[in-house]
């Protein structure tokens, strides 16, 4: 067991967890920040993406000891009251099915559009294409990402 | 034209709830509008505290919030919002006042409060729109009595009740209290369709805010103080356990305890990955249990059962072997698929607490009644010491239709004598069972020299698939001389309803068959499909699972949408199923350049009566139409000594964005109330593509997924995102 700080969402906290504990559990089962979802476990699908000093990440696959002084921002840290434009532009296409997948989806846009604020379809595709969608929402996903894209 | 209609025909959708609790997991939202009378926007608590029940599905508090139960897990198809809207509608309610709030178990006060064969709206169409209509009915003679005004002059629009003559005006929460203790009328009118205000609209998910904030709301989110965790490592099929060594499991920092119990392990600690390690570091030796088989047994077992086995008869139209006999012609095909797991994004997991005679149960299940029955037999408890909290699934395909993940979770509870969450793992997902069974089929046609289908032979093999047929379904009715067979194979690989059962595949080799039918006696695919339908319809033989008009409306309306055969640079392929009561055709387009196929479009024209919500009922054709195409392409499920060979996203391969084309969706008119749609949109689709690959191909594909067929593997066919 190791102790580690972390800052979360523009908050510090202080864990007591195994070095190699994915950052993933430790949000979820330490911070109970539970909007990042464990779906895949090997980085094959995108459901527990946050972002680490602004990069969409694999929090599943990313040991809590590589975080260090990172900022790491989860999709309950992503806006205050779910106004970021990518979380509006979700809510007005209306993407979600079962919506498991939908906070990787949104944190994953979110950074992608943070790089690349105006991009083409292609981009937008090539991007989004990491994130698996079990409901099979992705018209859905990208006509919201495009949106987004325009509002920003 | 409205309709009267008796109240009393499920009395207990009727009950009046006495203190109206909601569960753990309460999601509510809060859009009100500017002008609303009250403008303090109360919690779902606040609400509940004060709200008085009307009946199983509504309650109204003093400030005018309406609060909707919604009984039915939600799992993606939307009957959270949905079912909501109809009550909503009836009740002549301010969307923008209503609450919804999803129910827990109750049979007392619900009927079939499960997800599952597409059923839930035509199943309650009817009580919900009874349950808002009653409850309107209340309102107003509530409101007649406190203005001293005749009830027929009142009307009643968007929350508020007014009578013009006297000015009055009020919102519905003025006259809960006394509407209440008013007399439910024994029969209530219902509105005319055409004066639908809510239904057919597009409104919005009423969970949304709470998804895309990361708010709890699944069954892996759902934490309770004290509560331990646990990972089970399951036995191989066809094996049990013979030995166990987990002392090194138990060695794991964070591990608690280890559970063994029939043929599974399970390690329990105080957080999740300490347990993915632990899990791994269990030594268990398995021996035989029964037959350990492999794909390639199967394999065998179908070619051999195919031309052996004892077929059960599920129907006999006619005289086949003399319709054989005096064939023109004689088309033969076998189609096969494989075994698929249900993968939904949310792992299984399921928090239990098993507390003398007692047990709490909170999680993910498609059926809440099953998930108590079989917890009540496992610890011989009465099922109503069974409480069972149903959260919101991320997913389910059929796979939350069986109770084993929740029965593990009581059975480790009992063990450690304390409240667990048992969560599996994406490799326990795909390794742990309940699979589409594999299944093949062999089709015969025999066609008389003016090419009218006069035989037809469908014989299916399954691996645990029941019956592997669907007998009633088209083409049956439109063919003289019918032979339909099933049979069977017991295999040690367990298998479940898997989204569109059976038809998830039967749907594709007929279709494809059909069109093979077609173009051997050059008939144009869909001409064939309809001259088949007239026969059906003018004279058919036997017994018809399926309305013929609405089956042909939704073929005729696919090929002018589609254009068929209209642009010479587009091949195109088609498909026409009708499951779980409703209608799906569509239709494939892939444009050949340069020797280059790509795929470009599918245009899928649906009926399904009334559409609820026309947002929801294409994300549900649409996702269906994905699905489909996702696991027609890509995915294949494979065994050798009773272990899964895929175990994980990165070789259990599933759709992915790029892969989706334009999908076109149209929807008939027909007038029918409505039916569901969680299903009926997958079963065409594979056949589409496979029929416009081969029309653009000249390649027949005839086992899935269609990656792995050599066939397929020179074509390079590339999708045209959508």
């Amino acid at each position: 067991m190791a102790n580690f700080t972390l800052k979360v969402n523009g908050t510090t906290h202080q864990v007591e967890v195994e070095d190699d504990t994915p950052l993933l559990w430790v949000l979820r089962d330490q911070l109970n920040l539970v909007g990042t979802k464990f779906s895949c476990g090997i980085a094959q699908c995108g459901a527990c993406t946050v972002h680490v000093n602004g990069n969409a990440t694999f929090s599943c696959v990313t040991p809590v000891s590589s975080i260090g002084n990172s900022e790491v921002t989860t999709i309950e840290g992503l806006s205050k009251d779910g106004n970021h434009p990518v979380q509006k532009a979700w809510e007005e296409v209306d993407v979600a099915q079962c919506g498991y997948c939908q906070a990787g989806q949104i944190m994953n846009a979110a950074a992608f559009l943070e790089q690349n604020p105006s991009p083409t379809l292609e981009e937008i595709d090539n991007a989004m294409n990491r994130n698996i969608c079990r409901c099979g929402t992705y018209h859905k996903i990208r006509e919201a990402v495009s949106l987004a894209a325009k509002s920003k | 034209m409205t309709m009267k209609t008796q109240t009393g025909t499920s009395r207990r959708d009727f009950l009046k709830i006495a203190g109206t609790t909601a569960g753990g997991l309460v999601i509510g939202f809060n859009w009100f509008s500017c002008d609303s009378p009250k403008m303090e926007v109360l919690s779902i608590e606040q609400v509940l505290a004060q709200a008085k029940s009307f009946n199983s599905f509504l309650s109204i508090s003093p400030t005018g919030d309406v609060v909707i139960y919604s009984p039915n897990p939600e799992l993606g198809q939307n009957i959270k919002t949905s079912f909501p809207m109809v009550v909503a509608e009836e009740l002549e309610a301010d969307w923008e006042k209503v609450r919804v709030v999803q129910a827990n178990l109750d049979p007392q006060k619900y009927e079939r409060q499960l997800t599952g064969g597409s059923g839930a709206m035509p199943h309650s169409w009817e009580r919900l729109r009874k349950a808002g209509a009653t409850a309107k009915f209340l309102l107003v003679a509530a409101a007649a009595q406190s203005w001293n005004v005749p009830a027929s002059e009142i009307n009643v629009s968007k929350g508020m009740i007014s009578h013009e003559g006297s000015g009055k005006k009020g919102h519905f929460g003025e006259f809960v209290d006394l509407a209440s203790t008013l007399t439910a009328p024994e029969e209530v009118t219902l509105k005319d369709k055409k004066d639908f205000t809510i239904i057919g609209t597009p409104v919005k998910n009423v969970d949304a805010k709470d998804m895309y904030t990361g708010k709890p709301m699944y069954g892996l989110d759902f934490h309770r103080e004290g509560m331990f965790y646990a990972m089970i490592q399951r036995a191989p099929f066809g094996m049990k356990i013979s030995q166990v060594d987990d002392s090194a499991a138990r060695g794991v920092l964070g591990v608690t305890n280890v559970v063994t119990f029939g043929s599974s392990v399970a390690v329990v600690g105080t957080s999740t990955w300490p347990l993915m390690k632990a899990k791994k570091m269990l030594k268990i030796s398995y021996e035989p249990d029964g037959v350990v088989e492999s794909t390639t047994d199967h394999d065998k077992l179908f070619t051999d059962l195919l031309a052996n086995g004892k077929g059960d008869v599920k129907r006999k139209d006619g005289d086949v072997a003399s319709a054989f006999k005096s064939a023109a012609k004689i088309v033969t095909a076998e189609y096969q698929c494989p075994f698929l797991a249900h993968s939904p994004m949310e792992p299984e997991n399921f928090f239990a607490h098993v507390q003398g005679d007692k047990v709490e149960l909170v999680g993910p299940t498609q059926t809440p009644d099953r998930a108590r029955q079989e917890t009540a037999r496992l610890l011989g408890i009465p099922p109503e010491n069974v409480s069972v909290e149903i959260t919101r699934l991320g997913g389910g395909f059929g796979r939350r239709l069986r109770a084993d993940y929740v029965v593990e979770a009581v059975e480790v509870s009992r063990a450690i004598q304390a409240p667990v969450k048992v969560t599996w793992s994406r490799e326990d997902e795909l390794t742990g069972g309940a699979y589409r069974p594999a299944v093949r089929y062999r089709f015969e046609a025999a066609l008389d020299a003016a090419g009218t289908l006069i035989g037809y032979k469908l014989r299916g093999v399954g691996m645990n698939a029941g019956n592997t047929t669907r007998e009633t379904n088209f083409p049956s009715g439109a063919v003289d001389h019918v032979l339909i067979e099933s049979i069977e194979h017991a295999s040690s690989i367990t298998t479940n309803a898997w989204r569109a059962p059976i038809t998830n595949f039967l749907a594709y080799a007929e279709q494809s068959f059909l069109d093979e039918v077609a173009l051997a006696v050059g008939k144009d695919p869909v001409d064939f499909r309809l001259e088949l339908l007239n026969r059906a319809k003018t004279n058919p033989v036997g017994a018809l699972g399926y309305d013929v008009d609405r089956m042909i409306g939704v073929v005729k309306m696919a090929k002018e949408k589609s254009n068929w055969g209209k642009n010479s640079s587009i091949k195109q392929g088609f498909s026409v199923y009708f499951s779980h009561k409703s209608y799906v055709a569509q239709v494939a387009d892939i444009e050949v350049s340069g020797g280059v196929p790509t795929l470009k479009k599918i245009t899928a024209v649906t009926d399904c009566g009334l559409v609820v919500n026309p947002t929801g009922a294409n994300h549900q054709v649409r996702g269906g139409i994905v699905d489909g195409m996702g696991h027609a392409m890509y995915t294949n499920l494979t065994f050798e000594a009773g272990v899964p060979k895929q175990r994980n996203f990165d070789t259990y391969r599933l759709i992915r964005l790029k892969e989706v084309p334009e999908i076109e969706t149209h929807f008939v008119d027909s007038g029918f109330d409505p039916t569901g749609l969680g299903e009926p949109a997958l079963p065409p689709t594979g056949g589409a593509i496979a029929n416009a690959i081969f029309a653009a191909t000249g390649r027949r594909l005839r086992s899935q997924p269609f990656i792995e067929q050599k066939e397929f593997s020179d074509i390079q066919l590339q999708i045209k995102r959508g």
